[in-house]
């Protein structure tokens, strides 16, 4: 069954178009990976799906999934070097968006982000501030944010980025099993060996798509194969 | 100087500038928290000219200062917010631009009109001991508001507050709680305003959240230290006003010593952060150097 559908998306910042011509269709539990150099679009692509940015034309659906069974990992954040905020205050936020008109945390939400902060190893440093923490931890706890908020789907931009290699490859295990449970993942990334061998789809994006297809298909096409040896421009 | 104080808690005027300014307090330093981060503070400067605007055009046309005034503030509390949104149009140049011309324009009105009397400066600069009991009620009534929906959407407002985009993408109406966002600061503004002055509302707003920022460092724990700073920084800067007497026989104006006693606080809590860091550091080499050995 088919959760999200995009139709010949175009998206502009300016005048410059940075999207175009991008059309595929996601179905229950699969697992894509967005990948492309940089400036080719993804993070925008991945924003106007989310509805932060309206394309020029064409049309996203999400088919039975709601915005509030979403859950997001920005590439950059617009959060402030010295926002006042805990650890746990941040990772908590994650459990807002199916609270309906319930004021506090329940302690169901508190359970789940207590997991979450064991999951990514990060339970030690819940009362600390968020400011105080190092770019990786920092992306950690935006990480455990996310997950608290995934119902249905989970978006990553870029989620590896400043994760050491066992942390990384820690965070593809836990992926995995979220998918095998039944979450759908789109993930933007840049690790292609990664995304191929752990995926079940790739779109590989420059302003307009160059692949869309299943992940063992990709190393087949010329495209693909020339990523897979490193060559990064093609 | 206790009896002086005593004295002075024992006419009914003082104590109903203490309940009028001890919500309003409370109430300013609540909101100040999620203005100051959400880099908001111009406007809620901005919507306190409006509202000295507003009264001006009340005055000249002989209404409720109240009725005039929170209408017009709110709408300005929208256009603004909207404004600041809008990143075609240089946000804070926007607001500037608001703010300087209701504050030419109620001039204006109030010289044509009225001519400019001791009135204004009560507009510009407070007359908190000139206080009501109906004003009493208002502040009760608005700070019942305000501290009703900010509990209810305190989750919600840290989460808007720390990351719009995430909220927004993970289904939280983020517009709506801007909102609300303004339009308590709007009518907390209205309050306020007769009693701190247009010039000096703002300072009660954001004072306290700068303040507690500066050593705590988390969401709740700013936003309590900044509640209980606002109240007791009022409460000072108002005994302060009432005891100390200027050379030509007068008072210090209570909104000014108010702000006066918060800019001591913020003074206060620099040096304490500062300590508290340069302590940290110093541990942190002593530690390094015994790792070392
Ligand atoms: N806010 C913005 N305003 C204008 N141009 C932008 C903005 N964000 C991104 N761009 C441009 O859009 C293009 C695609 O950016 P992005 O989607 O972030 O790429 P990627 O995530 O693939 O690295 C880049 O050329 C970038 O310079
Ligand atoms: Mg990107």
């Amino acid at each position: 069954m088919n959760i999200l559908s995009c139709r010949e998306l175009y998206i502009k910042y300016d005048a410059k178009a940075v999207v175009k011509n991008v059309s595929f269709d996601l179905k229950d539990g699969d697992y894509l990976s967005i990948i492309g150099e940089n400036g080719s679009g993804k993070t925008t692509l991945m924003k106007s799906i989310l509805g932060l940015i309206k394309p020029v034309a064409g049309h996203i659906e999400f088919q039975g999934i709601k915005q509030i069974e979403i859950g997001y990992l920005p590439q950059q954040t617009s959060i402030q070097k010295d926002f006042p905020a805990s650890v746990l205050e941040v990772v908590l936020s994650g459990c807002l968006n199916r609270h309906g008109f319930l004021p506090f945390y329940s302690s169901r939400d508190k359970k789940r982000a207590q997991e979450n902060l064991e999951n990514l190893g990060i339970d030690q440093l819940k009362r600390k501030a968020y400011c105080d923490l190092s770019g990786g931890q920092q992306q950690r706890v935006l990480l455990a944010r996310a997950l608290c908020a995934t119902e249905k789907v989970l978006m990553l931009d870029e989620p590896v980025t400043g994760l050491d290699p066992a942390a990384s490859e820690e965070l593809y295990t836990l992926l995995n099993k979220l998918n095998s449970e039944g979450i759908a993942i789109i993930m933007i990334s840049h690790d292609v060996k990664s995304a191929v061998k752990y995926g079940s789809k790739i779109l590989h994006l420059k302003t307009e798509p160059l692949f869309f297809g299943l992940a063992s298909e990709y190393g087949k096409t010329d495209v693909g194969s020339k990523m897979l040896r490193g060559e990064t421009h093609v | 100087m206790f009896s002086i104080l005593q004295e002075y808690f024992s006419y009914a005027f003082v104590v109903r500038a203490l309940y009028v300014g001890i919500f309003v307090a409370l109430c300013s330093a609540l909101l100040g928290v999620s203005l100051v981060l959400k880099r908001y503070s111009m406007i809620g400067d901005g919507l306190s000219h409006v509202g000295f605007g507003t009264l001006a055009i009340a005055m000249a046309l002989n209404l409720a200062p109240l009725q005039v005034s929170i209408p017009l503030v709110l709408l300005a509390a929208f256009l603004l917010l909207r404004v600041s949104e809008n990143s075609k149009i240089k946000g804070d140049a926007a607001i500037a631009l608001i703010s300087s011309s209701s504050l030419a324009l109620g001039g204006i009105i109030i010289a044509v009109s009225t001519g400019m009397g001791a009135d204004v400066c009560n507009y510009m600069f407070g007359a908190i001991l000139a206080m009501r009991i109906s004003d009493v009620y208002l502040s009760i009534g608005a700070a019942a508001v305000v501290l009703i929906l900010y509990l209810i959407f305190y989750n919600r407002i840290f989460t808007v507050t720390f990351d719009e985009s995430f909220a927004k993408a993970t289904g939280t109406k983020v517009g709506y709680y801007n909102m609300l966002i303004a339009f308590l600061t709007a009518l907390v503004i209205v309050v306020g305003m007769r009693m701190m002055g247009a010039m000096l509302i703002s300072g009660l707003i954001i004072f306290p959240a700068l303040t507690s920022m500066r050593i705590l460092k988390s969401f709740k724990s700013v936003v309590i230290t900044s509640a209980v700073l606002a109240v007791i920084c009022f409460f000072l800067g108002m005994v302060l006003s009432l005891i100390i007497s200027t050379p030509k026989g007068g008072n210090i104006p209570p909104g000014a010593s108010i702000v006066a006693v918060n800019l001591g606080a913020f003074c206060l809590f620099l040096i304490i952060g500062a300590l508290k860091k340069w302590n940290a550091g110093r541990k942190l080499r002593q530690d390094l150097k015994e790792a070392a050995k």
